[in-house]
């Protein structure tokens, strides 16, 4: 803890309309990790964009100082000359390329008219071994997990000598597991003398490895709380994010399960590109009429494949199994047999394989019902169209300018509100949520939470697959652990806890398993 | 205010098509001492009949356009053959009209239905499949006819595509029908618009603001009245603009008002999205691309009627044309945006700047050269005009 590596002083910057930040100042010491903490749309990812040079100097107000000079970039290639690199939350690696190409990739080894491959891999495999990832340098980075993915990003980073990281959401697609091999290696890499900006939402990870957490509401800088001196607590830190106490992040609700409404039995299915290969192993699950259950398991386990497959067979193949709904059996062979079956399943990719972004909050409403807007011979009632959406627009209250407004404009958790009213629209019995609050702030996933609860209410059947434990802890009735494909565990809500679900999962799996190709490229 | 310049900025593509007709027309008049013009009768009338085909071509084009940018190289050859095969069934056999017409229908759809099975089913990018349909269909034409063209079809085939309504009758006669068809247009249209809105304020939904109905309700009926007005002082109506209404309308219609043609959007739009939502998406694929190869063969009949012959090497670059047309009238090139009436303001334009520039006596030399830059510039318009909306 030497000095100041970087000073940000009353930084203003206003988009036509909306002042996105208003006077923030900010103070990173050398070789500290700082934390950012902040809701959605705070501020924090705008403020690191002016720092990494993407607003470039003229465009806000304010001054930067870093490493004692006053700085005034361009473009990003002037901070990362000095050693300032952004990790984004979405990866910016080529999945067609091999590591070692990502990893020079724009700061290419050799002339410009002739790589040096024998250096571009030889200096992959060194800094391949400084993040402690332990694949060869010609692996292609869609073969590998999104855990290492990251990791090669870092080393990307190493490559490029950093002195100041910034992560924006390393941990956001991480496994526990993982998260937490990333979060040693700040640490680990900390001693080596950089520096890192970290911003989280996983408020326990902050409070981990933070010297200073800097939090932010509201595009203003609001305080900034010091390691042994401040309060490091989860509660103290929403109480800066949210400017209140929250003191119960999960709505409570009286639980009254009814009759069984979904069962899986010996649900067996293969991966689509490597038949011999089974992503879920002779699952029985069953779910009751107003209850939560929850699927618990690390990133990989198989969760998201089960929903899929069971969801009209759009994941896999060689499916073998029964599916009863209300204790009769269907066959779902297709979506629009399970949408007919009133099964909904809410995907955790609400930008790829969720929302119409370029259509508005409208179109993506009524999209897997239309028929309830239309005539027999399928002409839409357009006037329907629009009561409707706004029905549901308000029930979910979501922040928007009408229902015309453009799903892509939303924020996180109102894009998931909309995600959440189409498929509300489409009148289902069953609902299988994946990653239903993923990437969005306190407040929203409280809102999120509550309407859960309204729809187990209503005697609705709930299956929620979730990576935050503390989540799948104060939500579900009852939680199945899955791990390498299998049911491993389950467990009551009055029996689990989170000790006893990692040990579970921990207990059930070989230490290291090999990264499963992810589902975006699988399917 | 606000709203009148953004009904403005919804209609640019309109605003430019008048700009150009005016721009035309002065540059015309000025050329030939004040007597050409743009809007003769005789040229009126030449304009809708040399672009018909476009017009059709495009509502299907759009349609697999709106799939996710997919598009269709091979109905300049549909084109070619089902022309063809029209010149064999009713020249060389003698074959009945009405059968053989329903038999180039048909045909066209099983050309289409062809190249959309590969396209939906196994998933061979469309450029490919119909870049095969392309040369394909086009060889297959020149083995029809031998290199040869067929030509003076029965004059009870022409009638329906070259013929003009009422047919018989005076100039006073042709232009008293017209322009009372074209005011009974207008008082329909005007008709429709109130109905609706009194039926959104019966069910207490919300309505546009009076003014807006009331301009675009003038200008609709100024363009009918108007092209009436120049139609009734040449030869009436080309019965070929009825069956290019009727399409349009059809089409339309099918885009914004059926739960296909919503699905068809949301496919383009995201299409992982649309089939978790339910959306057989292999299937729409199916329709759009089976569709093209009919409204192909229709576009086949118009020309060959139109011509009078059958000839191996029509239809060329047709879907050059139609790719464009859609383009400038605002598809996007990644599917899931784009309008039917878009796309046909699109195709008027391309029809404007041949017409226009004929007129002037520009070459072909110098017509492709600007007709190529103004299909650039309308998508660089179209891009950075999107930019400017996301970045506000």
């Amino acid at each position: 803890m030497s000095g100041i590596l970087l000073e940000m002083q009353g930084i203003t910057k206003t988009f036509p309309g909306v002042k996105a930040l208003d006077n923030v100042n900010l103070r990173v010491e050398d070789g500290e990790i700082h934390a950012l903490v902040g809701e959605n749309g705070a501020g924090k990812s705008t403020l690191m964009k002016v720092l990494a040079g993407d607003y470039p100097h003229g465009d806000y107000d304010g001054t930067i100082i870093y490493d004692g000079k006053e700085c005034r970039f361009t473009g990003m290639k002037d901070s990362e000359r000095l050693g300032i690199v952004t990790i984004h939350q979405e990866l910016a690696l080529v999945p067609n390329l091999s590591i070692a190409e990502n990893m020079f990739l724009g700061n290419e080894r050799g002339s410009y008219f002739r790589l040096d491959w024998d250096q571009t891999f030889q200096m992959t495999t060194k800094y391949l071994r400084m993040v402690g990832l332990d694949e060869a340098p010609h692996v292609l980075v869609k073969d590998i997990g999104v855990g290492k993915q990251q990791l090669v990003e870092i080393a990307k980073a190493l490559a490029k000598k950093v002195r100041l990281l910034i992560l924006d959401e390393p941990t956001a697609s991480l496994n526990d597991n993982d998260s937490q091999k990333l979060l040693d290696l700040l640490v680990e890499l900390k001693k080596g003398g950089m520096t890192s900006i970290l911003i989280s939402h996983k408020l326990s990870e902050v409070s981990q490895i933070a010297d200073h957490i800097t939090v932010i509401r509201d595009g203003t800088t609001i305080e900034t709380l010091t390691r042994g001196v401040d309060d490091f607590s989860e509660p103290r830190i929403i109480r800066g994010m949210v400017g209140r106490e929250m003191t119960d992040r999960f709505p409570k609700r009286e639980s009254h399960p009814g009759d069984i409404g979904l069962e899986v039995r010996n649900w067996t299915v293969h991966h689509p590109l490597y038949p011999e290969r089974k992503v879920c192993d002779d699952i029985d699950i069953h779910v009751r009429k107003g209850e939560v259950v929850g699927i618990s398991g690390l990133m990989g386990a198989g969760r998201t494949e089960l929903a899929m497959s069971v969801f009209g067979r759009s994941y896999g193949t060689k499916i073998s199994g029964r599916i009863l709904i209300d204790g009769r059996e269907v066959a779902l062979n297709s979506v629009q047999d399970a949408i007919a079956n009133k099964l909904a399943y809410v995907t955790e990719d609400r930008k790829g394989c969720g929302l119409l972004l370029a259509s508005d909050i409208r179109e993506n409403t009524t999209l897997a019902n239309l028929g309830r807007i239309s005539s027999r011979r399928g002409v839409l009632d357009k006037d329907k169209e629009i009561q409707l959406a706004k029905v549901y627009t308000d029930l979910l209250s979501v922040k928007c300018s009408g229902i015309d407004q453009l799903a892509g404009n939303l924020s996180g958790g109102n894009q998931q509100k909309v995600l959440l009213s189409k498929w509300m629209f489409a009148e289902p019995e069953v609902l299988i949520l994946d990653e239903p609050t993923r990437g969005i702030d306190v407040g929203a996933k409280y809102e999120i939470y509550t309407i859960i609860n309204k729809l187990v209410e209503a005697k609705k059947t709930v299956l929620m697959i979730s990576s935050e434990l503390p989540e799948i802890l104060g939500m579900c009735d009852r939680i199945y652990v899955m791990s390498e494909g299998r049911i491993v565990g389950e467990f009551t809500q009055a029996e689990a806890n989170q000790e006893a679900i990692m040990a579970c999962i921990l207990s059930a799996k070989p230490p290291e398993k090999p990264d499963v190709v992810p589902i975006a490229q699988g399917a | 205010m606000s709203r009148l310049w953004d009904i403005l900025k919804r209609n640019t593509m309109l605003i430019v098509l008048i700009l150009v007709m005016i721009l035309f027309e002065i540059l015309i008049r000025w050329n030939t001492n004040g007597y050409g013009s743009l809007f003769r009768p005789t040229n009126v009338t030449n304009l809708i009949n040399q672009n018909g085909y476009v017009v059709i071509l495009t509502c299907g084009m759009l349609l697999c356009i709106l799939t996710g940018g997919n598009i269709d190289l091979s109905i300049g050859s549909i084109v070619a053959l089902v022309g063809a095969i029209a010149g064999v069934f009713m020249v060389n056999w003698g074959t009945n009209i009405y059968l053989s017409m329903a038999l180039c229908l048909l045909i066209g759809l099983g050309l289409g239905a062809w190249q959309a099975f590969w396209v939906a089913y196994i998933k061979i990018p469309p450029f490919i499949t119909t870049l095969s349909g392309m040369l394909a269909f086009r060889g297959f034409a020149w083995l029809i006819l031998g290199g040869l063209t067929i030509s003076a079809f029965p004059p009870g085939f022409s009638r329906y595509f070259n013929s003009f309504l009422p047919g018989t009758g005076t100039p006073g006669e042709n232009y008293a029908f017209t322009i009372t068809v074209a005011v009974v247009a207008a008082l329909a249209l005007i008709a429709i618009q109130f109905w609706t809105r009194l039926k959104k304020i019966r069910k207490h939904y919300e309505v546009e603001p009076m003014w807006e109905l009331l301009l675009r309700l003038v200008f609709g009926c100024f363009v009918i009245i108007a092209t009436g007005h120049l139609l009734g002082r040449d030869k009436g109506i080309p019965v070929i603009l009825i069956l290019l209404a009727v399409v349009v309308l059809v089409y339309n219609f099918f885009t914004m008002n059926t739960v296909p043609g919503r699905r068809l959007y949301a496919m383009g739009g995201n299409e992982k999205a649309a089939r978790l939502s339910g959306v057989n998406t292999d299937r729409l694929m199916f329709f759009c691309y089976a569709n093209m190869g009919f409204l192909s063969a229709l576009a086949a009949l118009i020309c060959v009627a139109r011509f009078d012959t059958a000839n191996p090497s029509a239809g060329t670059n047709y879907e050059l044309d139609a790719i464009g047309a859609c383009f400038i009238g605002g598809a996007s090139a990644y599917g899931g945006v784009g309008t039917i009436f878009g796309c046909i303001i699109g195709a008027i334009f391309m029809g404007v700047l041949n017409n226009g520039m004929s007129l002037l006596g520009m070459g072909a030399d110098w017509q492709r050269t600007v007709k190529g830059l103004v299909l650039l510039a309308a998508v660089i318009f179209d891009v950075l005009s999107q930019k400017r909306k996301r970045l506000s």
